[in-house]
């Protein structure tokens, strides 16, 4: 097989290269535009299609394009956000992808000049109950992302778990991250000034991750292949040190640009900082620290190890730059200059070994048209029966305890949620995790941004949500993308939080074939129309392609992460019931219709995925967010929750698990079918009276027993055996 | 609870690499006293009244949690100042570097469960009068976050005898709250004079009810009430 090909070119690109250079690349040459022009890098197959999606908003400050994007958090902060996936890295080698996935994603927003603060993490593996891989790769993803954000010292505080069998061969960790940063601050990533220099910071280079970009995320996976050395291997002591490192030098103004090494390492950062900033830049791969002396001009400049940075620095203060270093134990090399060329020209000692143009490799990516159709014959498999049983009440605690659905504590727990100190709301308290925003311009470096120890007036803060479900997608692509978008906003006004800018993770199939190209168009097309219907801007993310294996591909997982904010933290939403006595009641859209299309109760009776799922509108959603986040902030419900998978017996029996208190509720149409648009509140009458027609009250929070006339009466002791067992015994 | 302002009390925290939570420790003690950031690197305690080493990785734990901590030039002081009463802080990590610095009796181990568990624990008030617990009352029941892998705290049977004889046994995981197996439910402890004290769970984490309980700020507000 010819080079280019063994690289993931075509004939078509490599033709092009050549027409591009004017010459045949020599093979760092080679090298560098394999990794510049994978899909992981150059987005060839989804470009056009993200350029549909809306990027405008009142309150943008970045949008996609940097590192991370941006949404003003008033008081002259931005929060800095996005999500990327580690899903082949982790399908290969569990705990280092996923660790390594936690430390690129961060990487991303102290790039920006932003302290990161939160983590949230979306998974998906195969069947847990039935497959040792998939508990396997679940034990050791989560101890990875464990790993890496405890001992980092950042709060993991949100995130999802799901569990089908497409994610059987191809896993998915998906990590979003979340920053502050006073917006004056904000530091861009494009190269400026010729003469400059260009210093690489942070662990030295290896042969690890050689190729993560190509051979790894832009190919389907292949289970047999022997992929492990191109998984990087992270140190989150090296990343903490790194992050306080870049945080200081950009605190002391001594940088001009700063931009975090990802996937294709030193090639994509310096091509991206050179092209954003239409300079050249001559590297010096022989300056560059090495962990293996004998390493190749070619492996230097594709390696991925972890925790390096690259920035761009005035001569006179380079100095200044190795002393910072040098006083957080981090390593610092200048290794190229800035030069008016617009080239990425390489040099090994004295010689030139690639001379490449930068517009080509970045801007010049060939994009192509995907070629949707509709498949004809279903995709995917249809599950096993697992519930025969009719009765509601049996029904109840099978979902309860499914794997799905069960409480997720047990991997929560290996999470640290609270560093930080800002962290009002934490896992399974409310539908959103509900972070303290600092004090307005405090004097004190240290303390910048950091919550207020001022115990009086109100708190703003912020609250973060990550949704998607695959198996609605893949049974309705459009609706099923518009519910991901629904489901993180309904998530943020239960806390009272209204959304200001989204960030996505698309993982998908192949896009060459014809039924992904239509899973993905369609999916974007939702994403798009929500968050045009919400107003809400989309500030960045990740494209994921080619997760499947030889069974197949995996249900198309669009994941969305949404930051809100909220004027008083004070009055944060809960999910749990609070007091015997208050009013229950359903908020819901007149559009509402719940079914058991691709509903949990249809996978325990073993149907097949389909559609099409209900219709929504989404301007009479958009209110009812509205409507249940301003009853939120005004502090008059007690509980509010969103009915999600498993329908209204479900979040009514979640409500009750985590309060132990239990309800007695009135004859319901529907226990379990699931669809966007209603909400299980509760609180005293007066409050459940102000959203009008909206609301129907269905019972009364009480007892220690969950009644639902007609259908359930079971103690919420049993609830929370089934619910606290359902993940827990799977696991040991 | 005294809160806000300088009480005169001005409490060192001090910052390692991979040190995680002393950004806490010094927002909780500056509820209290005055806090400032003491440097690893520096063999100075730049005169604070109170030491606190808080939570975290330090050096990356990459040999034993705690055991290149101890060489820091800064203990060497923390040391010195521990000797003659100075009153010491160690919080998780800080109090896995006490131990391995022999300022405190014991050691920490592996949690039973092999897992790191970040849960909010119920701790007992066993001894009221050490530096760090005079605010409270034994009995007393704190709410207060435990986050860690290595947090079982051990030492000989002879050892735990005598500690509890002394009244070294400062806090204990109240019934059902012990996650990591540590011997006699044991929490917290201090050194014989009471100046020195260590503990798994996290007090910089509980001083606001609004993140869960505001429980941990006894622990600073004893400090600050110690007599200069």
């Amino acid at each position: 097989m010819s080079r280019h090909r063994e690289l993931g070119l075509t004939d078509y690109e490599y033709d092009l290269i050549v027409e591009k250079m004017g010459r045949e690349p020599n093979e760092v040459e080679l090298a560098v535009f394999s990794l510049m022009w994978s899909e992981h890098c150059g987005y060839k197959h989804s470009r056009p299609l993200l350029k549909t999606l809306p990027t405008e908003g009142p309150r943008l400050v970045m949008g996609p394009g940097e590192n991370a994007g941006a949404v003003d958090v008033g008081n002259g902060l931005s929060c800095a956000f996005k999500v990327e996936s580690h899903n082949h890295p982790s399908a290969v080698e569990p705990f280092q992808g996923a660790a390594t996935g936690v430390g690129g994603i961060l990487r991303d927003i102290f790039a920006i000049g932003a302290r990161p603060i939160a983590i949230l993490d979306s998974l998906r593996f195969g069947e847990v109950g039935e497959s040792a891989r998939s508990r396997y790769l679940l034990e050791h993803a989560v101890a990875g992302i464990g790993h890496y954000g405890n001992s980092i010292g950042i709060a993991t505080v949100g995130g999802e778990i799901y569990f089908e069998g497409p994610y059987e061969t191809n896993c998915l960790v998906n990590a979003m991250a979340v920053g502050l940063i006073e917006t004056d601050e904000l530091i861009k990533s494009a190269a400026a000034g010729v003469g400059n220099v260009v210093v690489l910071f942070g662990a030295r280079t290896g042969r690890d991750g050689i190729g993560g970009a190509s051979v790894l995320a832009s190919a389907e996976l292949d289970v047999d292949m022997e992929k492990r050395p191109t998984v990087q291997i992270g140190d989150p002591f090296e990343e903490k040190k790194l992050l306080e490192c870049s945080l200081e030098l950009l605190d002391r103004k001594l940088l001009v640009a700063l931009q975090d090494l990802g996937a294709a390492g030193l090639t994509s950062s310096s091509a991206e900082m050179a092209a954003k900033g239409e300079v050249g830049l001559d590297l010096h791969v022989r300056r560059v620290p090495l962990r293996e002396q004998d390493m190749e001009a070619f492996e230097i400049m594709i390696s991925e190890s972890q925790e390096r940075m690259l920035c761009v620095v005035e001569p006179e203060r380079v100095q200044e730059v190795l002393d910072v270093c040098a006083k957080w134990e981090v390593n610092a090399t200048a290794i190229g200059e800035v030069t008016d060329t617009r080239r990425l020209r390489v040099f090994d000692g004295d010689e030139l070994v690639g001379d490449l143009p930068v517009e080509a490799l970045v801007d010049e990516c060939p994009t192509y048209e995907l070629e949707p159709a509709e498949p004809a014959t279903p995709i995917y498999p249809v599950p096993p029966r697992l519930l025969d049983s009719e009765d509601p009440a049996e029904i109840l605690l099978a979902l309860l305890g499914s794997a799905n659905l069960a409480s997720r504590t047990p991997v929560f727990e290996q999470y640290d949620a609270l560093v930080g100190s800002r962290t009002v709301r934490r896992p399974e308290q409310a539908d959103a995790a509900v972070l303290l925003l600092p004090d307005p311009k405090h004097d004190d470096r240290l303390t910048a941004l950091s919550p207020s120890k001022d115990d009086d007036g109100p708190k703003p803060a912020i609250a973060v949500s990550i949704d998607g479900n695959g198996r609605r997608v893949a049974a309705d692509p459009y609706r099923g993308a518009v519910e991901a978008v629904l489901e993180c906003s309904a998530n943020l006004a239960c806390v009272g939080a209204e959304p200001l800018g989204l960030t996505n993770c698309l993982n998908f199939g192949n896009p060459e074939k014809p039924h992904i190209a239509w899973q993905f168009s369609r999916a974007i097309a939702g994403l798009g129309d929500a968050c045009r219907a919400f107003g809400i801007p989309v500030v960045g993310g990740n494209v994921s392609l080619y997760n499947e294996g030889s069974e197949g591909p995996i249900y198309p997982t669009p994941v969305v992460g949404l930051v809100g904010e909220l004027p008083d933290a004070r009055r944060s939403g809960r999910l749990a019931f609070q007091n015997a006595g208050d009013v229950i009641a359903i908020v819901s859209a007149d559009s509402w219709a719940p079914s058991n299309a691709a509903s949990e109760l249809s996978k325990l009776r073993g149907e097949a995925v389909e559609g099409p799922l209900p219709a929504v509108d989404l301007g009479e959603l958009k209110a009812l967010h509205a409507a249940i986040r301003q009853a939120v902030r005004a502090g008059s419900l007690s509980s509010a929750h969103d009915v999600a998978e498993g329908g209204v017996a479900v979040a009514l029996a979640e409500s009750a698990i985590h309060s132990g208190l239990g309800a007695t509720v009135g004859r319901l149409d529907d226990l379990f079918g699931e669809g966007p648009g209603a909400f299980i509140v509760t609180g005293p009458a007066d409050a459940i009276t102000a959203f009008g027609a909206a609301a129907t009250v269905i019972g009364e929070v009480g007892g220690d027993a969950l009644i639902i006339e007609g259908a359930i009466s079971l103690p919420v002791a049993d609830l929370e055996r089934a619910f606290s067992g359902g993940l827990a015994d799977l696991l040991h | 609870m005294p809160r806000g302002g300088n009480r005169g009390v001005k409490f060192g925290v001090v910052r390692f690499p991979g040190t995680c939570d002393e950004v806490d420790a010094y927002l909780a003690a500056s509820r209290v006293g005055d806090a400032e950031i003491l440097w690893h690197a520096d063999a100075d305690l730049k005169g604070v009244d109170a030491v606190i080493v808080p939570g975290g990785f330090s050096y990356g734990d990459h040999l034993r949690v705690g055991a290149v901590a101890r060489f820091a030039p800064v203990m060497a002081e923390v040391e010195t100042f521990a000797a003659d009463g100075g009153l010491v802080l160690g919080i998780c990590n800080g109090f896995q570097v006490l131990c391995e610095a022999g300022l405190l009796p014991g050691a920490l181990l592996p949690n039973t469960s092999l897992k790191f568990t970040c849960r909010q624990v119920d701790l007992e008030v066993v001894n009221a009068s050490t530096s760090w617990t005079n605010v409270t009352a034994v009995g007393d029941v704190l709410s207060i976050p435990a986050k860690h892998t290595t947090g079982r705290y051990y030492a000989p049977d002879a050892t735990l005898d005598e500690l509890e004889a002394n009244g070294q046994v400062v806090l204990k995981y109240a019934p059902g709250h012990n996650f990591n197996g540590s011997v006699r439910d044991i929490a917290g402890v201090s050194n014989a004079a009471g100046n020195v004290v260590g503990l798994m769970p996290h007090p910089e984490h509980a001083v606001d009810p609004l993140t869960g309980s505001a429980d941990g700020l006894k622990l600073f507000a004893s400090a600050a009430a110690v007599p200069a």
